[in-house]
């Protein structure tokens, strides 16, 4: 399945993410052609079980997706859409009809309606549907209906919107009680492990136009990339990018029945600093050209240093696993990271 | 695929089942041996322990059944190795031999070589050590100039030269050595062929060279007119650079390119306990998600290797963010500020940490150093 979904999203990306669209995205253009094209690939629904309106790949399969958008800088919910079919599919719901979003609130159910505010959804205020968990006692996934919201809007410094939704006494599309072995932190995981492999996507196009820069840019009479000083610039953006998405694979992998939570926590904080490293040695490599806005380079670089801080930074992740590790233990520890990166023996037979 | 996908390969199950059993020597064996000790990791030096090891079953992992292995795949041997080194185990001794002189030996050697050493090796008693580096060739590996040259009586070989650097030359049986069999020495890649060289061998003289903790580690090893019977060519001759380089991928992927440094973090997170401030949880949890992130890649290699392929490019890279993260652990161990180094005195934690401070910067130069390896890795980019 992999294949194909790395065939399709790469062939519709290649062809319709031109940097006049994400920078009228950035203008505030809802990128409707190149929604259309990829609800017609079908692939929203892409992590969703087919009796549930999905195509029934797995989770692991999406990774690619999500990899293939963040290295496009696809400028709409394409992360989000199928990360929130997949929790639905988890939840044992139907797949939303269309683009969908996810945000962490605080708010609750009464009578069956959702009040509360969610901040910092992405695209909150064009998508159709947003997913939140309601706290309480048994808290409960609730897909929300963006209409019913109230919209603030905001933006990350990739100029994508980031809005605040307030809802009161909104009667959710559907809701579930969460799916069996996780938490409340469900959306934040998720969220986390998209960005992850958004960064990991736009890390590998970093270390792509930088590698071509290098190859044509001459000074000193020869290509910089021969300069050894660049070389090794190079294979620390490769580096970052190799650690950022065998991180986030793994975490994708790894969540098959549900995140899991160290490698996620262990992605996100491996990627963030990833971000801000691989960011930092590119633009350091394409010189001024790269400052500008006219060159494509900041689409990627301006979303890096957006999605670091999103779903949790480095600094809130690291510190969640530092917990954790530091309760197992001098001698615990080891047997804390092979046991967290261990595959059911049922999985994979 | 590129270059950086490292998909994500998990440990099958019966490799994984494996892992039970090591951790059941290791409680026994190791109950009584010192945090400095284990500190050591696979520079530890302790005959009896890699005997027994290989008594247990537990060398030789993916050699075959004849010669004393277990046939196991890569990802057992993998499970093996990373349960030792995690745990500090003085594997030393063994390490060399299970680690890159048998794959060789069984790739490259004839049926009697093989017949000769690798049972041995699978014993766990037979010690193998590299020559490679030279007084005067150490990154550059292709300028040495210990050279063999046909015997008189057109019997094997005549070997003169010196190798520098010899981890545990000292207390091995066989060297496996990269020495010139033809051409000059500005004649870059050809004319190299590699050889088993025993050490007790008349004309052979080891002499250790202390490192800065006072240790005796590596050697110099000095080759005066040693005679070389024709089945020490280990095989072709005038290829054993691309032998070497062979060899490199196996030495460069492996846990013990990030795990050097395991017992530190252990002594660190005890000496934090169980309710780290922010500071202390950032840190450990960062070191925490970097090993799980270099797990994933070597693991990732292992089963490129395992499937036959040349993951080159893959291992230069494990070893580099790995090697970078041993290092770092003793500048955390400072950074947050748990302890004085201290030496014969003081806390298991304070020797340890003063410990690996000497040794890290030892980490990112053998094997090759890290300006060598990112220069590897830009050339496979296309840096040129
Ligand atoms: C603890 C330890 C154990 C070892 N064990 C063994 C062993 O068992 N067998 C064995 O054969 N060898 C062994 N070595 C040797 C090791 O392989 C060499 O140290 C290594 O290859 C580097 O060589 P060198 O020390 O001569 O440094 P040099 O090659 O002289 O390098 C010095 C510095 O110059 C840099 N440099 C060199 N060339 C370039 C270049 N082209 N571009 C940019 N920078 C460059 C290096 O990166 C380094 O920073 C061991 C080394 C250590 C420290």
């Amino acid at each position: 399945m992999r294949e194909l979904f790395e065939e399709t999203i790469e062939r519709v990306l290649s062809d319709l993410v031109t940097p006049e669209l994400i920078a009228e995205a950035e203008r505030g253009a809802w990128p409707d052609l190149l929604w259309q094209a990829i609800i017609d690939t079908g692939l929203g629904p892409a992590a969703a079980p087919e009796a549930l309106g999905g195509v029934g790949g797995s989770w692991h399969d999406s990774f690619a997706l999500i990899r293939a958008a963040g290295r496009h800088a696809a400028p709409l919910p394409l992360a989000e859409t199928i990360a929130v079919n997949w929790l639905l599919g988890l939840a044992g719901l139907d797949a939303a009809q269309g683009a969908a979003s996810l945000g962490t609130g605080t708010g609750t159910l009464s009578n069956g309606h959702y009040s509360g505010s969610v901040a910092d959804v992405p695209w909150g205020g064009s998508v159709d549907d947003v997913l939140v968990v309601a706290s309480g006692s048994a808290p409960e996934l609730v897909l929300l209906p963006r209409a019913n919201a109230q919209v603030s809007q905001a933006w990350n410094v990739a100029r994508e919107p980031r809005d605040l939704l307030i809802f009161s006494d909104a009667a959710p599309v559907a809701r579930a009680p969460l799916p069996a072995g996780s938490s409340s932190e469900i959306i934040a995981q998720t969220g986390a492990m998209i960005r992850a492999a958004q960064i990991a996507g736009g890390l590998a196009r970093l270390l792509h136009v930088a590698t071509d820069y290098a190859n044509q840019r001459v000074q000193f009479g020869r290509p910089i990339g021969k300069f050894q000083a660049i070389q090794h610039q190079l294979a620390l953006l490769a580096e970052q990018t190799a650690l950022a998405s065998a991180a986030a694979e793994m975490a994708f992998a790894l969540s098959a029945a549900g995140p899991a939570p160290f490698a996620i926590a262990g992605a996100k904080s491996v990627a963030s600093e990833a971000a801000g490293q691989g960011a930092a040695i590119a633009h350091a490599v394409l010189g001024a050209i790269g400052f500008t806005y006219e060159h494509s380079l900041h689409f990627t670089t301006r979303r890096l240093w957006s999605w670091r801080a999103e779903f949790g930074s480095q600094t809130y992740w690291a510190q969640s696993l530092g917990q954790a590790m530091c309760g197992a233990g001098g001698t615990g520890f080891w047997p804390a990271l092979t046991g967290a990166m261990a595959i059911d023996a049922q999985e994979t037979t | 695929m590129s270059l950086t996908d490292f998909a994500f390969a998990p440990i099958p199950p019966q490799a994984e089942a494996l892992r039970d059993e090591v951790r059941r020597f290791l409680e026994r064996e190791m109950a009584n041996i010192p945090a400095l000790v284990r500190a050591d990791s696979w520079l530890g030096y302790d005959a009896d322990f890699s005997r027994r090891l290989g008594e247990a079953g537990l060398v030789g992992i993916t050699l075959p059944k004849r010669f004393g292995g277990r046939e196991g795949g890569a990802f057992a041997r993998y499970v093996v190795s990373e349960e030792l080194l995690a745990a500090g185990a003085p594997v030393s001794a063994h390490w060399i031999a299970d680690r890159q002189s048998a794959p060789l030996l069984m790739h490259y050697g004839t049926p009697a070589q093989q017949e000769r050493y690798i049972p041995g090796i699978a014993r766990g008693e037979t010690f193998f050590c590299i020559g490679m580096s030279e007084p005067n060739s150490g990154s550059d590996l292709a300028s040495i100039g210990s050279r063999a040259t046909p015997a008189p009586d057109g019997k094997g070989w005549v070997l003169n030269g010196r190798k520098i650097w010899t981890t545990n030359g000292h207390r091995s049986h066989y060297m496996i050595a990269l020495v010139r069999t033809a051409g000059r020495e500005d004649d870059r890649h050809g004319g190299m062929s590699q050889f088993v060289i025993d050490l007790k061998a008349p004309g052979v003289t080891v002499r250790p060279i202390q490192d800065l903790t006072g240790h005796e580690h590596f050697n110099e090893v000095f080759f005066d007119d040693v005679k070389l019977d024709q089945d020490s060519l280990v095989g072709v001759e005038g290829n054993g650079w691309n032998q070497v380089m062979a060899e490199l991928a196996f030495e460069r992927s492996g846990p013990e390119r990030f795990l050097s440094s395991m017992t530190l973090l252990h002594t660190l997170i005890d000496e934090i306990g169980t309710q780290p401030d922010a500071l202390q949880s950032f840190h450990i949890g960062r070191i925490a998600a970097r090993l799980m992130a270099l797990r994933a890649m070597s693991l990732s290699v292992t089963a490129e290797l395992d499937a036959g392929g040349d993951p080159a490019w893959a291992a230069s890279c494990v070893k580099d963010i790995g090697t970078a993260l041993e290092q770092e652990l003793p500048e955390i161990g400072q950074l947050l500020d748990t302890a004085e180094p201290r030496v014969n005195s003081g806390s298991d934690h304070a020797q340890v940490l003063a410990y690996l401070t000497q040794l890290a910067p030892s980490f990112s130069l053998r094997g090759g150093t890290r300006e060598i390896l990112r220069g590897i890795l830009a050339r496979g980019l296309g840096a040129r």
